[in-house]
């Protein structure tokens, strides 16, 4: 699938400059409602994809996102000024915080604020979650190996790089000699 | 100046074994800054990541505010600097890789193989924070209705935080 919309230098530090304002709790799934739903620049077929290498790779995913989607679009500079537009508001956001946190913690309504917040956030990684599992083909393994990352992961909680050494070439084997299986 | 380097060049080294993200390095800064350097103490630590995790933004912004505790703005900029050159370098490697790959078999299999495993790392992610918070029934609630609505609607994820943020003052959750 193409994408409809290329995106200029500008409108890359604008669109990650929103994604890292609003990403309360985490930001993946801002930058999936921007990238794929709002602005269009990635199919979910691509943002799939960059994700999962963004996931894959060390280091902040959503950075690395930041990197991989301003990279296809206008190479190293679009990756630095995709970067710059995440990360320099919500740097200023979170020292201004971090100098306010002292004073206000115990005020009832900022508590309240937070503790709300806080599983409407999870929410939208559940959510995104979703999202990404119904467009897993409709075969036995992937919905295995998905399940198993889960449990590896959530429930065995195994070190996060054993994990990837182990599954990730089993997955991309298994896709390599199964490409129409996975269709 | 001398601090700012030593900021720099601690966070570099989390950054390339920062697999599946910030969060999986804060443990090892945890014992590094807190333990071995004792730049701060355990509460402030645990203060500093409510406070990264409450902002907007990366979650990876907890490693500013150590930077910050250190050394000022300054601080903060180096030390996000540090964790994510190393790691951003190799993602762009890999992604002018991926670019040229695209559409061969190989790039097919990586794709398609690596899928389950976003799906399963995402939902994980999403369960263990869910774990930490030790929720009662109307938080539950309130993350279940989140996520049906996220995923059902392609509404704009900051009307559900709103809500919930809401809820949250009113003292319904």
């Amino acid at each position: 699938m193409m994408t409809s919309v290329v995106p200029d230098r500008r409108a890359l530090f604008a669109g990650f400059f929103i994604v890292g304002l609003s990403g309360f709790g985490g930001v993946l799934p801002h930058a999936q409602h921007m990238l794929v739903e709002r602005r269009r620049w990635l199919s979910e077929q691509q943002f799939a994809e960059v994700l999962g290498l963004g996931q894959v790779l060390p280091g902040p995913n959503i950075v690395n996102v930041a990197v991989a989607v301003g990279a296809r679009f206008h190479g190293a500079s679009g990756a630095l000024v995709a970067c710059a537009g995440l990360l320099l508001a919500p740097l200023g956001v979170v020292l201004l915080l971090a100098a306010l946190y002292a004073g206000y913690q115990q005020l009832p309504l900022v508590q309240g604020l937070l503790r709300g917040l806080a599983p409407a956030a999870i929410g939208l990684i559940f959510g995104m979650g979703l999202k990404l599992a119904a467009r897993l083909p409709r075969k036995r393994r992937p919905w295995v190996l998905a399940l198993l990352t889960f449990a590896a992961v959530a429930l065995w909680q195994l070190p996060l790089l054993l994990v990837l050494l182990l599954l990730a070439p089993l997955g991309v084997a298994l896709a390599w000699h199964w490409p129409e299986g996975a269709q | 100046m001398m601090l700012l380097w030593v900021l720099f060049l601690l966070f570099a080294q989390f950054s390339l074994l920062a697999v599946g993200g910030a969060n999986a390095v804060v443990p090892e800064i945890h014992r590094v800054v807190v333990g071995e350097l004792g730049w701060l103490s355990g509460q402030q630590f645990a203060d500093l990541f409510a406070i990264a995790q409450a902002a907007p933004g990366p979650n990876v912004l907890i490693v500013s505010l150590i930077g910050w505790h250190m050394a000022g703005v300054p601080g903060a900029a180096v030390s996000l600097l540090g964790i994510c050159l190393p790691s951003s370098l190799l993602s762009f490697a890999v992604a002018r890789w991926w670019q040229r790959v695209q559409g061969s078999r190989l790039a097919l299999a990586i794709e398609r193989g690596l899928a389950p495993l976003t799906v399963g790392l995402v939902l994980a992610g999403a369960s263990m924070m869910l774990h930490a918070l030790t929720l009662d029934a109307r938080g539950l609630l309130l993350c279940a209705a989140s996520a049906l609505l996220a995923w059902r609607l392609r509404l704009n994820p900051l009307w559900l935080l709103a809500g919930g943020g809401l809820l949250g003052m009113l003292g319904w959750v």
